[in-house]
């Protein structure tokens, strides 16, 4: 029986990561201008062609960060999953990405005005300061209700509220800022520049790392907090430390892409499912393949399905994850009874 | 007489700095099983839950071999007591297997990874409690007694010294809850397992416990072995049954004797009596029982649920004051139920009875019997 879980397993793996390379490859290929499977391998083997600015410059990075910040976002997910006891629980539904979303728009606001353009780790730190304000939110409020139902229904609503407040300064801000908050606050993978890219490999990594070394507690928490201290881990600072990791990872994936919605509560029940397990161990890498996959395949859509017109990352996340999360909601009433 | 393992000293416990109960002593040795009986809310969980650590106590201390458990690092405590507490919290895409094994975190690495000797230790603690053939399956999808029996694998195989267990017989039915039960005392018995639980089934708690504390108000109102604790009056008074009586020497409840002038006398005995004061007692019918001896079986039911008893004592041939006293009572009702039909030599009196209603014409066939228990609202 073991051995068939670990067949499972390496099958789940391997599926992710053959879909994953499909998916960078494509991402090279396709766009404006269409290259050969073969024109981008010689490209990225060194040769030099008119081509070259355009998969090294442009496509390269953008789809690393689409891979690197759509790993950390579903990783997020499952850390506030875990949390909250709550599988639609993720940093979009719970108010948390836009809360980032409405602090970095405050911040870049007032330094742009000031002809200030901040580094990409200002702006984490900001998008983190946001995490933390929702966050700081959700966890009074379910501090008083235990109903998962109505902790997402809140989340929402500061969610409203923050977008509301961006809106409202968005509206205000000078012109020239304008286009660009404006695509950035859709969600948009674009524009990423290889200094974008270092930075977030290192907050992302880091993360994902110690994200991964928690693996133990979170599978220990899975039966509640009771059975967790039972068997030895020290809630409190556990908690503290999951809160601190899912913020800093959707705080980093606001940062630079904005918020992007449903990835985190979808690709954690998909990869859930495929496993046929919810063993931190096996999930975190799992997940964070799996955001990879699905925003590399969003990202993909955005960028070509109506070209030269790019659509929102956002856009294109909900329409396959809503559905996802619609489901699973509706499957879980009915297997309850 | 082995130390105890566990003991409070002055504990006070409750929430938000304000002591629920207090001046609690509870001690346990290996190898015996102490219950924490008491109505419901008087703070049983509580209690368990300041000894789990989950809760802090509000003063005093809970030692473990002399040791306060404050002062025991996180892994040490996990591998010396295991818990199974009501309720939990529902686990997506978890195999009963799974949830066992979370029981060997405590000796495992940072990773968590299980080695052959944590999954022979799962293997066997999932046999001792027959949970084998559940391995596979989802844990969200097998019933609650099944649940609760996965939970206790759970426990055992996280190898405490301790076990401390909240209400675990809730959810089981009669079967599982014997089941349940007699397990422990094996479990008990073989590795030496001091064990702290509560109970509802206090006819259970009766039979299972070496120890018992009950929880009354703000502390321990009486402790002492099952024997020493539970007399009816008692039980009586701790969970204040105003209906229904509860007799401590079978551990069996009875609902209320049906009230007001009795209509019935029945002739009872060596057991046979019991059904029909049962019907009596559902169809609301008052009557009276006799004449029994105060050893007979029918005796515990019938002064549960007679408005009154005509006895006699134990191993007396049945004596001239008990049948005139009889007499009189069946002057007072319609009619007179005979369950016997045979007579024993003490037992003369009652035949005597059963001649005097034939010759009254107040012995109900069995179709006025029948009439009776339709006809009454």
């Amino acid at each position: 029986m073991r051995q068939k879980r670990s067949v499972r397993y390496a099958i789940g793996y391997s599926i992710l990561a053959i879909l994953l390379c499909v998916l960078l490859i494509w991402n090279l290929n396709a766009g404006s201008v269409n290259l050969s499977v073969r024109e981008v391998l010689e490209i990225l083997a060194g040769h030099n062609s008119e081509n070259t600015a355009i998969i090294w410059e442009i496509r390269l990075p953008r789809l690393l960060a689409a891979a690197m910040l759509g790993g950390a976002l579903s990783v997020s997910g499952f850390l506030l999953q875990t949390f909250f006891a709550n599988p639609i629980a993720g940093p979009f539904v719970l108010g948390i990405s836009s809360g980032a979303k409405m602090v970095v728009a405050l911040v870049m606001i007032f330094f742009l005005g000031r002809g200030i353009v901040l580094g990409s780790a200002a702006l984490i730190v900001a998008a983190f300061v946001g995490s933390m304000i929702s966050m700081g939110f959700i966890l009074m409020i379910s501090g008083q209700v235990k109903k998962m139902s109505l902790l997402v229904i809140s989340g929402i609503m500061i969610g409203y509220i923050c977008s509301a407040i961006t809106d409202l300064v968005v509206t205000f801000a000078d012109d020239s800022n304008i286009v660009n908050l404006h695509n950035w606050s859709m969600g948009s993978f674009s524009g990423m520049n290889w200094s974008n890219v270092r930075t977030m490999a290192i907050v992302v990594f880091v993360c994902l790392a110690l994200t991964f070394l928690l693996s133990k507690p979170m599978g220990a928490y899975q039966l509640g907090e009771v059975y967790a201290q039972n068997l030895g881990v020290n809630v409190r600072l556990f908690r503290v430390q999951l809160i601190l990791l899912s913020s800093i990872l959707s705080a980093c994936v606001t940062a630079f892409a904005g918020p992007i919605s449903f990835v985190g509560i979808a690709v954690p029940h998909l990869v859930k499912s495929l496993f046929r397990t919810a063993k931190p161990l096996i999930v975190i890498p799992g997940c964070f393949l799996g955001g990879a996959v699905f925003c590399l395949f969003c990202d993909l859509l955005a960028r070509t399905a109506f070209a030269p017109t790019e659509l929102s990352i956002s856009s294109v996340t909900a329409i396959f994850g809503a559905p996802i999360v619609i489901w699973m909601m509706l499957h879980r009433s009915t297997r309850k009874g | 007489m082995k130390e105890a393992i566990l003991h409070t000293a002055g504990l006070a416990v409750g929430y938000n700095k304000k002591a629920l109960i207090q001046d609690i002593e509870i001690s346990v040795r290996p190898g015996q099983i102490v219950t924490l009986i008491g109505p419901n809310g008087a703070g049983k969980s509580t209690i368990l839950k300041s000894i789990t650590r989950q809760l802090d106590p509000i003063a005093g201390t809970v030692n473990i071999r002399d040791t306060s458990i404050r002062h025991i690092p996180e892994r040490k405590f996990a591998q010396t007591v295991s818990v199974m507490m009501t309720g939990w919290t529902d686990p997506e895409w978890m195999l009963c297997e799974e949830v066992v094994e979370s029981g060997r975190f405590p000796y495992t690495g940072r990773l968590g990874l299980l080695s052959a000797h944590d999954r022979e230790k799962v293997q066997e603690a999932m046999e001792l409690v027959h949970v084998t053939e559940l391995a596979q399956r989802n844990f969200t999808q097998i019933s609650d007694g099944q649940r609760q029996r996965v939970m206790l694998a759970r426990a055992i195989c996280q190898e405490p010294d301790i076990l401390i267990l909240d209400e675990p017989t809730s959810f089981l039915d009669i079967r599982h809850k014997l089941e349940l039960l007699s397990l422990l005392k094996d479990l008990v018995r073989q590795k030496q397992l001091a064990v702290i639980m509560s109970l509802h089934e206090i006819d259970l708690a009766q039979k299972i416990s070496d120890y018992v504390l009950c929880i009354k108000g703000d502390h321990i109102d009486r402790c002492g072995t099952p024997e020493e604790v539970f007399t009816s009056a008692y039980i009586h008074e701790l969970y204040g049954v105003h209906r229904g009586s509860y007799n401590s020497l079978y551990g069996s409840l009875e609902l209320d004797a049906p009230k007001g002038q009795p209509k019935l006398f029945v002739i009872g005995g060596g057991g046979l009596g019991i059904p029909f004061y049962r019907k009596l007692q559902r169809a609301g019918i008052p009557f009276i029982a006799g004449i029994l001896h105060t050893n007979d079986l029918d005796y515990p039911v019938a002064s549960a649920l007679a408005a009154e008893v005509v006895t006699e004592q134990p191993f007396e041939p049945i004596r001239e004051a008990a049948i005139r006293s009889a007499e009189k009572a069946m002057q007072q009702c319609d009619g007179v139920l005979c369950c016997l039909e045979q007579f024993g030599t003490q037992n003369q009196g009652n035949r005597q009875l059963l001649e005097l209603a034939k010759q009254q014409h107040k012995l109900l066939t069995e179709i006025q019997w029948e009439a009776m228990l339709e006809t009454t609202p």
